[in-house]
């Protein structure tokens, strides 16, 4: 594994969110602005869920036939002269990342956005062997000088203020002087752009995500709103390429198609301000561009989610609308879910990748409310696969003992109706006299946490069921 | 003759037969009006608990309970979305593959409704004989909605409510953040996207609160009491039945003030 995954701790992480007055502050703009501007875009195109379903079939047959279209992509690749690496394992892609960059003497990496560079933990990898990597994705500069993960897969800082930012720039930034002003965003912008911009000239090797990769052609093509991909991936003597198996697509008509449900889920965009298309490294007549261009394609464990109960997640195109639109990610946001990924795509896909003994209470803190499934681009069945990590989970044991035991004491109940209504018709009984006068109870045992926060309303009387079969008995 | 009444069953729902049955009783009587014969078989739960846990063997267990109850009626009728998006939607998913089971559960679920969109897509009724003076917000509870397209149906009957006020709340389609186990497995969570309810709730002015789920209607209740909010919280079968002599959700009886606290 690469970054510690604290998804183990999620309750506690989750309370220490509800109590950070700048991240609930922070967390309003996923909320409010990106739910708004997919919906203004999606209206706008008569098309759009048809749209949907051609992008959700695209995917699953590029899935269904994955081992072709990747031969087809290599073989691309290969004849524009580029290079295809596959690596089985996250250690095993930062190994080839690390060859490659020694290959180059890098001495310093530029990085545009890469959440297969997060989950593999290329950063502290390089690092740790004396290379110098660079986020040049603003939301990623910020929370690399902070030493955090991305708390959003489209919007790695979207849990910070602006303050928050200003505060660490001034930190970072020591040489600039210091009564200079940063309390806009645009002097922000401009300081991470004159700092970032000796980055680009001094990188040896620059490292790029892939939004797809385009086995008709051998191109691997980002979207991005900054143009930081473009300056990292053409300047530098390499450009490396990482992505993971899933990226495939198979034709440029197919990417087109796909790109206009991406943005439009993501930031409310019809199209991302630059998508950038590369096939190969610099040709004889380019003016510009790397001199070799290297793809690393990862699997770490995707493979094995192919045709089985999580084969959909493959779909996920990385635009985020699932924790835009999830209440549960709006009330805590992205870090407390602990790992790379968060959100209800994360809730399906850490457990696969690292395992659902350790991201256990991901899919569980879900209220099912399906408003993931009812935006999500590419259609994933986002509640049905949480739900089938719940019942991994409770084949092995892994829920908790008094959880599962109140299940089965229910179960019991719920599988004898007689003596179900029996129980429940003396057990409402009682309730509804302790709680006639006031309507309600401010404190229940063992219903804690329901009255830590809130009146549980009290039984009116007898059970339905032993009023209308009375009433019925009497008629 | 004119035609035989269609036989409901009524799927109560283990909340209302255990907390509020008075919400089973308007379903019946807006049932009969409607000019079905209502019956109640002996029930438990839809299984949802088990379901939502993980644990399949006891959904299925007691689904198969439940489509054999059920299997004398034409109709199998819920006053609640998730409870009928239980029955409707994920008994089938439950039995998939099984040559015995699934076409069973497909014909239960083909025959299942919830109750508003039952009145208004089934039994074609597009107005109440009902006089309530108030001003009232309605809350679309997550499965009706989504997993069962139960939107209009209520609004629509609900607007024939003579005297009735609606006033659509910010967010009406966002989840109260019951959840099921949900709240008292995260209740922290759980609270914090209740909170954002409850204010939205209390930013419409609205006397009413109206939901069609009474998990939610508990939460939400439970939510603005606790806050010291004064809108009354009811299900909308009570409200379409004109049966509000029933102190609302959480409210004392009659004549009883709650003391401060």
């Amino acid at each position: 594994m690469t970054h510690i995954a604290t998804s183990p701790r999620f309750k506690d992480n989750a309370r220490a969110a509800l109590a950070d007055p700048e991240l609930q502050n922070a967390l309003k703009f996923v909320e409010v602005n990106f739910i708004a501007r997919r919906r203004e875009v999606a209206d706008r195109l008569p098309e759009f869920d048809a749209l949907r379903d051609s992008a959700r079939d695209i995917k699953n047959h590029t899935l269904a036939h994955l081992d072709l279209y990747l031969e087809a992509y290599e073989a691309k690749v290969t004849a524009a002269g580029g290079h295809v690496h596959y690596a089985e394992t996250a250690d095993d892609a930062k190994r080839i990342v690390l060859d490659l960059c020694r290959k180059f003497a890098a001495r310093t990496v530029t990085k545009g956005k890469s959440m297969v560079g997060e989950e593999i933990g290329i950063n502290d990898y390089l690092e740790a062997n004396g290379i110098v990597p660079v986020e040049t994705d603003l939301g990623e500069y910020i929370i690399q000088l902070r030493h955090e993960l991305p708390s959003h897969i489209i919007a790695p800082a979207v849990h910070l203020t602006k303050a928050q930012i200003e505060a660490d720039f001034r930190r970072a930034h020591r040489d600039l002087p210091a009564d200079r002003n940063l309390t806009e965003p645009t002097t922000l912008l401009a300081e991470a752009r004159a700092v970032l911009r000796e980055k680009f000239l001094a990188a040896d090797v620059g490292i790029t995500g892939a939004n797809f990769l385009v086995a008709e052609t051998g191109t691997s093509i980002i979207v991005t709103n900054e143009g930081n991909g473009d300056l990292t991936q053409t300047l530098p003597k390499a450009h490396i390429v990482l992505a993971s198996i899933e990226k495939l697509v198979p034709t440029l008509e197919d990417v087109s198609q796909m790109l206009r449900v991406l943005a439009r889920s993501a930031t409310g965009q019809e199209m991302s301000v630059y998508t950038t298309l590369s096939t190969g490294p610099r040709r004889a007549e380019d003016p510009d561009g790397p001199g070799e261009y290297h793809v690393v394609i990862l699997d770490n464990g995707r493979s094995s989610m192919l045709g089985g109960d999580f084969g959909d997640m493959l779909r996920c195109i990385r635009c985020g609308a699932c924790m835009n639109h999830c209440p549960v990610y709006h009330a805590v946001g992205g870090h407390a879910y602990g790992w790379v990924y968060p959100g209800p795509m994360g809730a399906v896909l850490t457990p696969s990748l690292i395992g659902v003994d350790q991201a256990g209470h991901l899919p569980n803190a879900s209220t099912f409310c399906g408003r993931c499934e009812e935006i999500c681009p590419v259609r994933i069945p986002l509640p049905r696969m949480m739900r089938s990590w719940r019942e991994r989970e409770f084949e092995r044991h892994l829920s908790p003992a008094t959880a599962r035991a109140g299940l089965g004491l229910w179960a019991f109940f719920a599988r004898r109706p007689r003596l179900y209504g029996l129980a429940t018709s003396l057990a409402m009984r009682l309730l509804a006299l302790a709680g006639r006068r006031k309507g309600r109870f401010q404190w229940l045992p063992f219903a804690s946490g329901w009255t830590r926060h809130r009146d549980f309303p009290a039984p009116t009387g007898a059970t339905f069921q032993a009023r209308w079969h009375a009433r019925k008995d009497a008629r | 003759m004119a035609d035989p009444a269609k036989r409901v069953g009524l799927f109560v729902t283990c909340l209302v037969d255990l907390i509020r049955p008075s919400v089973g009783f308007a379903a019946v009587t807006l049932l009969e009006k409607a000019g079905c014969t209502v019956a109640v078989p002996r029930q438990t739960c839809c299984g949802q608990p088990a379901f939502n846990s993980g644990d399949r063997a006891s959904a299925r267990a007691i689904a198969e309970q439940v489509i054999e109850a059920f299997a004398p009626y034409d109709y199998v009728v819920a006053p609640s979305g998730s409870c009928a998006g239980m029955l409707k939607i994920h008994y089938p998913e439950l039995f998939h593959g099984d040559p015995n089971w699934r076409p069973r559960a497909d014909a239960f679920a083909a025959k299942t409704f919830e109750l508003t969109a039952f009145l208004v897509d089934v039994l074609g009724v597009s107005r109440v004989d009902v006089t309530l003076e108030a001003s009232a917000t309605y809350h679309d509870a997550c499965s009706g909605l989504r997993e069962l397209g139960v939107r209009v149906q209520p609004r629509r009957l609900l607007g024939s409510v003579r005297g009735l006020v609606l006033k659509e709340m910010r967010d009406a389609d966002v989840c109260c953040g019951f959840g099921g186990t949900f709240c008292v497995k995260y209740p922290d969570i759980s609270n914090a996207i209740v909170g954002k309810k409850a204010a939205n709730v209390a930013a419409t002015g609205a006397d009413l609160l109206i939901a069609g789920d009474l998990g939610c209607l508990m939460n939400m209740a439970g939510k603005l009491q606790r806050e010291g909010k004064t809108v009354e919280v009811r299900h909308v079968a009570e409200v379409l039945a004109g049966m509000m002599t029933e102190p609302a959700i959480g409210a004392p009886t009659h004549g009883e003030e709650p003391t401060p606290s």
